[in-house]
C-alpha cells in the first residue's frame, strides 16, 4: 500500500531523473485504450491493483455504449484528468463524444471524473445521488492523500439525474436498469438488451478482491443471486477483465461467503483485528489482485460487528 | 524583563525538548521529531531507556477506519514487565493507555482513534526501572481524535452505557472484552470529555489481575484482547471501573459454560 512517505520518496525520485529542472514534473496523463466487448460496447479496462501513485488510480472498468446521438458512458473514472481522457477517448469512437452518462454507484473511482461531462445528463439511482452528495468530500479527501498530482482540479459533481429500476431507453439504446444493494447501499447493473452484456459495477469483481468499506454482505449476496439468474452473455465487473462464463459472480460470492464465514470464527476463537488480518489467505483468494490490502480493508470495515453480534454479555 | 532572543530561546525550550537536554539521548529509528519531547515529558526523561526490537508494536501501514485503528503490543520477549505506555508521537492528546499486565502476559490488542500520520510507540518498562521501547507508524488521512462520537448522534448511548461484551478463552489463553463508552475527546465542538478512566481486572475472589488506565484517544466501545499463561488462565474475569462522571462499571467475562 503506498503511503505519502513513499509518495514524497517517487517525486524525489522522478525530480532526480531530471537533471537542472528539478522543480519541474512531467504531467500526469492516462493511457486508455478502448476494448471492443461487442457491437457497440467498448470497455476501458482498469489495473486489478489499489490505488496507487503508478496507476493513478485507474483501477476501474469503464463502458461506452453507442447511442443514436454520441456514446453512452458507464462511470467516469477517479479524477478530472482521468475523465478528459475518457472524453478524448470517446471522440475517436464516436465524433460527436459523449451523449449520455450513468454512473452504477457512489464510490469516487466510478464517478470522479463526472465534471467534465457536467453538461451532460449524469443518470444515477436515487440514493446512488444522495450517497454522492453526502460521502463525496470525504471521500475526495482521501483520494487527494492516495493520488496526489493525479487528482488535480478534481472537483466533486455527483450524478444529477435519477434513474428508475426497470426496462428504459438511454439515447437509444435498450436497457434494462437492475436497482440493486450490497456492495454500498444502492447499485446499479445494467443488462445491455441487444448484447445480452451485464454491466454489474462492483457488484462483481473478477480476479479482483472486492472491497467493503459501505458493505452489507447479506444483501450482497442477495444481489449476486438476482444477477446470476439473468444468465447474461457476459458480465463485464466493475473491476477485472470481461467474463463470458459466469465464473466472475461465482468468484464473488464464494469470496464473500469465505470472508463472512473467517470473521464469525475468528470473533468466535477470540481472535484481535490486527491476528486476523495477519490470517493467511487460502490460496484461490490470495491471488486476487490488491490482496492482502483488501483483505485487511475488510477486517477494519466489518470485524468490530461481527465481533458485537458473537461476544456473549458480560452484565 | 528577557531580551527578544533569550525569550525566543526560552519558549523553544518550553515547548520542544533538545536530545542535548535529555538524560539519555537516543537515536529514533522513526526519525519523529516529537520522540525527544515524549521521551522527556511522558516517560519523565529516564536515566534507563533504548529502543528495543523485543516491544513488538503491529498496526496497519494505512488507518483504514481513523477512529478505530487496531493495535497489538507484544513484549513476551521481555521478563518482568511491570508497565506498558502506549502512545502516539503526533496526537493531539499523545497518551492513548497504559496498561499493568500483573498475572497476565506483557502483550495487548486494542483500537485507538488517530488524528493524523504518526509513529506509534509502546514504552515498556520492567521491573529493574529500564524502559524499552517499540515504534511502528501508521499513515492515516486524520480527523479520528476531532470527530464527535457515534453515541453523540445516537439516542440510546444512554441504555447501552457501560454494557460490557466479552468471553475468556482458556485453552489459547485470551480475554476478549468490550464496554459500550462514547469515550469523546473533548476536542469535537461543545462535547465534553467523557471517559472511561481505569479498568481492573480481577478473578472471582477479588484479587488484581491487571489493570488498564484509558485516555481520550482509545477508541469508543473501548475493545482489548487480554492474553494469559494458557495453564493459569481464569475461568471467569470480573471487570470493574469508573468514568470521569463517576459511572461505575462492572461485569463478569468467562469461558464458554462457566457456571460460577
Amino acid at each position: 500500500m503506498i503511503t505519502r512517505r513513499h509518495a514524497l520518496c517517487l517525486i524525489g525520485s522522478g525530480a532526480a531523473s531530471l537533471p537542472g529542472l528539478s522543480h519541474a514534473q512531467a504531467r500526469l496523463t492516462y493511457e486508455l485504450t478502448p476494448k471492443p466487448v461487442a457491437q457497440g460496447v467498448w470497455m476501458i479496462e482498469g489495473s486489478t491493483d489499489y490505488f496507487t501513485m503508478e496507476n493513478g488510480g485507474a483501477i476501474v472498468n469503464c463502458v461506452l455504449l453507442q447511442g443514436d446521438s454520441g456514446l453512452i458512458v458507464v462511470d467516469t473514472g477517479p479524477s478530472l484528468r482521468f475523465g478528459e481522457a475518457l472524453h478524448r477517448l470517446a471522440r475517436t469512437l464516436d465524433i460527436r463524444g459523449v451523449s449520455e452518462v450513468v454512473n452504477t454507484h457512489h464510490h469516487p473511482d466510478h464517478f470522479f471524473g463526472n465534471q467534465v461531462f457536467a453538461g451532460q445528463p449524469i443518470r444515477a439511482l436515487g440514493e446512488t445521488i444522495g450517497l454522492a452528495q453526502a460521502e463525496g468530500d470525504g471521500f475526495a479527501d482521501n483520494m487527494y492523500r492516495l493520488l496526489g498530482d493525479w487528482m488535480r482540479g478534481t472537483e466533486v459533481t455527483p450524478p444529477r439525474n435519477v434513474i428508475e429500476g426497470g426496462d428504459t431507453t438511454i439515447d437509444g439504446r435498450a436497457l434494462t436498469i437492475l436497482p440493486l444493494s450490497g456492495h454500498t447501499g444502492a447499485d446499479m447493473a445494467i443488462l445491455d438488451q441487444s448484447t445480452g452484456i451485464l454491466i454489474a459495477g462492483d457488484l462483481v469483481f473478477f480476479n479482483r478482491a472486492p472491497t467493503t468499506p459501505s458493505a452489507d454482505l447479506a444483501q450482497w449476496q442477495s444481489s449476486l443471486g438476482t444477477l446470476a439468474a439473468l444468465r447474461p452473455a457476459a458480465v463485464l465487473p466493475g473491476h477485472g477483465p470481461l467474463d463470458p462464463s459466469g465464473d466472475a459472480i461465482r468468484q464473488t460470492s464464494a469470496y464473500l461467503d469465505w470472508l463472512a464465514d473467517t470473521l464469525t470464527r475468528s470473533a468466535e476463537n477470540g481472535l484481535d483485528m490486527i491476528e486476523v488480518m495477519q490470517s493467511p489467505l487460502p490460496k484461490r483468494f490470495a491471488a486476487m489482485g490488491a490482496q492482502p490490502q483488501e483483505f485487511q480493508r475488510s477486517v477494519s470495515h466489518l470485524f468490530p460487528d461481527v465481533e458485537l453480534s458473537v461476544l456473549p454479555r458480560g452484565n | 524583563m528577557l531580551k527578544p532572543l533569550a525569550l525566543l530561546f526560552s519558549l523553544t525550550v518550553g515547548t520542544a525538548a533538545f536530545a542535548g537536554d535529555l538524560r539519555t539521548p537516543l537515536a529514533d529509528p522513526m526519525q519523529s521529531g516529537m520522540w525527544t519531547y515524549h521521551q522527556k515529558e511522558l516517560l519523565g526523561d529516564p536515566e534507563r531507556i533504548g529502543f528495543d526490537a523485543r516491544v513488538i508494536v503491529s498496526a496497519p501501514d494505512n488507518a483504514e477506519d481513523t477512529v478505530n485503528v487496531p493495535l497489538l503490543v507484544d513484549a513476551t520477549q521481555l521478563d518482568d514487565v511491570e508497565e506498558i505506555l502506549i502512545f502516539a508521537d503526533y496526537g493531539p492528546i499523545p497518551h492513548i493507555l497504559t496498561y499493568y499486565p500483573g498475572s497476565a502476559e506483557p502483550k495487548i490488542a486494542l483500537r485507538f482513534k488517530i488524528d493524523q500520520a504518526t509513529a506509534i510507540r509502546a514504552s515498556v518498562r520492567t521491573s529493574d526501572g529500564a524502559w524499552h521501547v517499540g515504534s511502528t507508524y501508521v499513515d492515516a488521512a486524520g480527523g479520528g481524535c476531532t470527530a464527535a462520537s457515534h453515541a453523540y448522534a445516537s439516542d440510546d448511548w444512554e441504555q447501552k452505557l457501560g454494557n460490557i461484551h466479552g468471553k475468556v478463552w482458556a485453552d489459547s489463553g485470551r480475554a476478549r472484552l468490550i464496554v459500550d463508552h462514547p469515550m469523546d475527546t473533548g476536542l469535537a465542538d461543545g462535547i465534553p470529555v467523557f471517559i472511561i478512566q481505569s479498568l481492573d481486572i480481577s478473578d472471582v475472589e477479588g484479587a488484581q489481575l491487571a489493570r488498564l488506565e484509558l485516555h481520550e484517544p482509545v477508541n469508543e466501545d473501548p475493545a482489548f484482547t487480554l492474553y494469559f499463561p494458557p495453564a493459569s488462565t481464569p475461568d471467569a474475569l470480573r471487570i470493574s471501573g469508573r468514568d470521569n462522571n463517576g459511572n461505575v462499571i462492572d461485569g463478569l467475562i468467562t469461558v464458554a459454560g462457566y457456571n460460577g
